[in-house]
């Protein structure tokens, strides 16, 4: 051990406070090899970009179109007579890492159906300004009801109008759907309604592409 | 500012107005205040995919003195929150606060005791962008929204009171500072969407344009296969 750090130390005081590097090939200046100058390289870099592929994105004048499962903004989706499909079950704030999702439940009643099963979402209310966009609120869903779109311009001036009410966050009324409150229009049973195959070419069933 | 408010207002002041307007919105230079993972998205907004330069902002100043704006880009913990202050305060007017990010915006998911819930408890806030992080797309749709709001700005005391005493007399049009961008650069999807937001449908606005698909049909197709 001492005599280890005694020899470093006569080394460095042989070299004048630096240990000396052994001279090799590769302590050489680089050589340019080419027979074009040197301004004329740094040039051709220059203009060889001119005939590059442009990256730039014109994006506000084409609309950006991102990936099919990109996390955007939510939608609340309708079963294919018009009725909610959420059932107020308040999982997707339970799952809510940051506390983004509001739900109050209310009851159906024979009277007034906003959802088959007991129970709908009475008020919902996403808080744009908490939300991560990491879905699990989406995998939460019992129901399916909540998914995400692939809209992502939310940005706004004031806190009040970035949390998004069960108005803004519906799904629209499509051809063939009906706004509730309204008795379940499909099939005579519950079975009926929930088990029975897609009316094909209609625009207010769901997607079947996503099946495949 | 002075002089425009010992000039009589009419057609010339408006014109100045937007004239002046038009330049404070053309070259909005950002000061940097990268705080956390949103400050990698500005980046990525300033450098050439995006190119922030389209629109007169490529140059970050690191001098507050020559900002315009200032992107909050990140959580602000406590301990950051006087700095903040102070590089705002050191800014010269007229300047805009964008707040990127849910972190800047309310505190997003960090609800404790370390981080400022929302840079509006210290500084004025201009316009609000969620996401965590927002892509660069998102901040470029923020800061465009931001140029609308700075194109409708009064210039001087009296044309703000002007402005204010029209608006609470129902004299203006809304602004529709949320309209998306791509949205406000379409002419025929800007007019569907001014309909759409007087019958107060504007969140099933962009769902309708595409027929009723949640995502674009394109998109379904490349699911599909």
């Amino acid at each position: 051990m001492t005599d280890n750090n005694d020899q470093g130390a006569t080394v460095a005081r042989r070299s004048g406070g630096e240990v000396e590097r052994s001279p090799g090939r590769d302590r050489r200046p680089a050589v340019r090899d080419s027979v074009i100058p040197a301004p004329g390289q740094g040039f051709g870099v220059t203009f060889a970009q001119i005939f590059r592929k442009v990256t730039t994105e014109q994006y506000p004048f084409e609309p950006k179109v991102t990936k099919p499962r990109y996390h955007g903004r939510h939608v609340l989706n309708r079963h294919p007579d018009g009725l909610e499909k959420c059932v107020g079950c308040e999982l997707c704030a339970w799952a809510c890492p940051a506390d983004a999702i509001y739900v109050e439940g209310g009851d159906n009643t024979e009277d007034e159906r906003w959802s088959p099963g007991e129970r709908y979402g009475r008020v919902y209310q996403i808080n744009y300004l908490r939300c991560i966009f990491c879905g699990l609120c989406i995998e939460a869903c019992p129901t399916r009801s909540l998914t995400m779109s692939n809209d992502f311009e939310l940005a706004d001036d004031n806190r009040r109008d970035l949390i998004y009410t069960k108005e803004q966050l519906m799904a629209p009324l499509l051809p063939g759907m009906e706004a509730p409150p309204h008795p379940m229009r499909l099939g005579d049973d519950e079975k009926d309604y929930y088990v029975r195959t897609p009316e094909a070419g209609s625009p207010a069933e769901p997607v079947v592409g996503e099946k495949v | 500012m002075g002089l425009e408010e010992k000039l009589p207002s009419g057609v010339l002041l408006t014109t100045v107005e937007k004239v002046v307007n038009w330049t404070r919105k053309s070259s909005l230079w950002p000061a940097t205040f990268g705080l956390a993972c949103c400050a990698i998205e500005m980046m990525a907004t300033g450098a050439g995919r995006y190119d922030l330069a389209r629109f007169g902002m490529e140059v970050f100043r690191a001098s507050p003195r020559q900002a315009d704006l200032m992107i909050v880009a990140g959580r602000v913990s406590q301990k950051m929150a006087p700095v903040l202050r102070q590089i705002y305060d050191q800014m010269p007017e007229p300047r805009w606060v964008l707040s990127m990010g849910v972190c800047a915006s309310s505190g997003g998911m960090f609800n404790n005791y370390a981080v400022v819930q929302g840079v509006d408890h210290i500084v004025p806030v201009d316009m609000y962008l969620p996401g965590c992080p927002p892509r660069p797309e998102m901040l470029m749709d923020a800061i465009l929204k931001l140029h609308h709001k700075i194109m409708n700005e009064p210039l001087g005391d009296r044309r703000a009171r002007h402005l204010e005493q029209a608006r609470q007399e129902g004299r203006t049009r809304d602004l529709l500072v949320e309209m998306p961008s791509t949205v406000r650069a379409d002419k025929n999807l800007r007019r569907a969407y001014e309909e759409a937001a007087a019958q107060g449908r504007t969140g099933q606005f962009a769902i309708e344009q595409r027929d009723g698909n949640v995502v674009l049909p394109e998109q379904l197709g490349r699911v599909a296969r």
